[in-house]
């Protein structure tokens, strides 16, 4: 899986949590939940989505490194 | 006989739209089955019945605006005979008869008002007419299809504006809080609570489950506010007709922020008695079904305390506005680091500020800030939680 498509899973899932947002409109290198206004428990559903779309177990401990787009994105281009 | 009317489904509801019937006449009920869905500003509810019965007459079509405390619909109760209630109801058959209505514009009407077929009152709404400048050519003067189309059709209707859902949810939340301000001499307290050990055990239990069931600060404090209302009781209940009504479990009101703004506070039902868990699966299923507008009369209707969390992406403290009947409400800040001095040292903690707004005709400082150190205590010992 290429980076693209890891992207667009990203934003996908995203959209399950947020359907306002638009792409484009998201900075890849700016704070992901400040942007799309994403609350402790939509953050968790995001979480919950990725698993479910990429069989990605992220732990707690790296909530910390996942704070733009672009961290989301090499996350898990990293382990998929 | 029983008469099944509109409950309130929050203080700021004074009136809902029937948009569907479950239920027709002759259909059995039984407790907590869902009857009707009603349109608040809000959501659309599931309108649960709290009574058996027999589905007798249904008095409201789908479409009308009705007032809080609007007989909906009347059933006969299990050992009633129809011979024994037809003394008591009056005969009229078949089709839904319109009863007081309140309109959007406020004005009340009565029912004296025009008769009309649900179905012709249906096809006004889509086209737009306006139902009180119709003339109704059907028996008794009432408007039929016909009337509604020619209408139409000859432009003698006037549009109806298309309901600005967040404007009219925006005018509930003023007239409830407005409400709140004027009826309830509100005090506040605050207390900053350390929550290391809480936050430490959190993440420990959740290193060792799976992501599906993973627990959030949030469910730890609603635990700790609903079993510190069994310390000091006069936190939990409604205030009705000048008098405190304790409540005997913690349905907790959870304030959930929309995502197209506005916010509702539908309860988990008895906090106290359920499993951290449990409450994280309640929650987790409570802002989704609120965010996607399907919500259950119960819910939106008994909560005895509500808690509003900023949670991670908040500010340091909230104070906020008890919802009637209530009479009191906890909020809580964001969770972030501050210098702490303790035992003549100065470390760094993580501290969640939690405040407390409540009513004074009911209990004083005294008892809110024991409430407050409650809350306190029982977040330092998570694993009893």
């Amino acid at each position: 899986m290429d980076e693209g498509e890891i992207r667009a899973g990203v934003i996908a899932t995203l959209r399950m949590i947020a359907p306002e947002i638009e792409e484009a409109a998201i900075e890849a290198d700016a704070p992901l939940r400040d942007q799309v206004d994403l609350d402790s428990m939509d953050w968790l559903n995001v979480i919950l989505g990725l698993h479910e779309r990429f069989g990605i177990d992220i732990p707690e401990a790296d909530y910390g490194r996942l704070g733009t787009l672009k961290d989301v994105v090499a996350y898990l281009a990293a382990r998929a | 006989m029983i008469e099944f009317k509109l409950p309130s489904l929050g203080a700021d509801m004074d009136e809902g739209k029937l948009l569907e019937w479950k239920v027709a006449p002759g259909d059995a009920v039984k407790k907590g089955q869902v009857v009707a869905i009603v349109d608040t500003s809000k959501a659309a509810v599931d309108v649960e019945i709290w009574s058996e019965g027999t589905v007798v007459e249904l008095l409201v079509a789908p479409g009308e605006t009705i007032p809080v405390g609007t007989v909906l619909a009347t059933l006969l109760e299990a050992e009633e005979t129809p011979k024994t209630a037809a003394t008591r109801t009056a005969p009229t058959p078949a089709p839904p008869r319109p009863g007081p209505v309140t309109r959007a514009g406020g004005e009340a009407v009565t029912s004296g008002r025009r008769r009309i077929s649900p179905a012709a009152r249906k096809h006004a709404e889509e086209l737009g007419v306006d139902i009180a400048s119709l003339t109704g050519t059907g028996p008794e003067g009432a408007v039929t299809l016909a009337d509604v189309e020619q209408a139409a059709a000859a432009g003698a209707a006037k549009t109806v504006a298309a309901p600005d859902r967040s404007a009219e949810m925006r005018r509930a939340i003023a007239a409830a809080m407005s409400r709140s301000k004027r009826e309830i001499p509100h005090y506040y307290l605050s207390e900053p609570i350390p929550m290391r050990r809480a936050l430490d055990w959190l993440a420990r239990a959740n290193a060792a489950r799976p992501v599906t069931e993973r627990l959030l600060p949030a469910v730890l404090l609603l635990k700790a506010v609903a079993l510190a209302t069994r310390e000091v009781a006069e936190m939990n209940g409604l205030y009705r007709d000048g008098i405190f009504e304790p409540a005997a479990a913690a349905h907790i009101g959870v304030a959930i922020s929309l995502r197209q703004g506005g916010l509702s506070a539908p309860a988990i039902h008895d906090v106290g008695e359920k499993s951290l868990e449990q409450l994280m699966r309640d929650l987790t299923d409570l802002v989704r079904r609120t965010r996607a507008g399907s919500l259950r009369s119960s819910e939106m209707s008994d909560p005895t305390l509500t808690v509003t969390n900023l949670g991670e992406q908040g500010v340091a403290a909230v104070y906020g506005v008890i919802y009637p009947p209530q009479v009191a409400l906890v909020g809580f800040g964001r969770i972030g680091e501050q210098p702490w001095a303790e035992n003549g040292a100065l470390t760094v903690m993580p501290v969640v500020t939690a405040s407390l707004a409540a009513d004074h005709r009911v209990s004083d400082g005294h008892r809110g800030a024991l409430f407050l150190a409650a809350i306190r205590e029982l977040l330092q010992r998570p694993e009893d939680l």
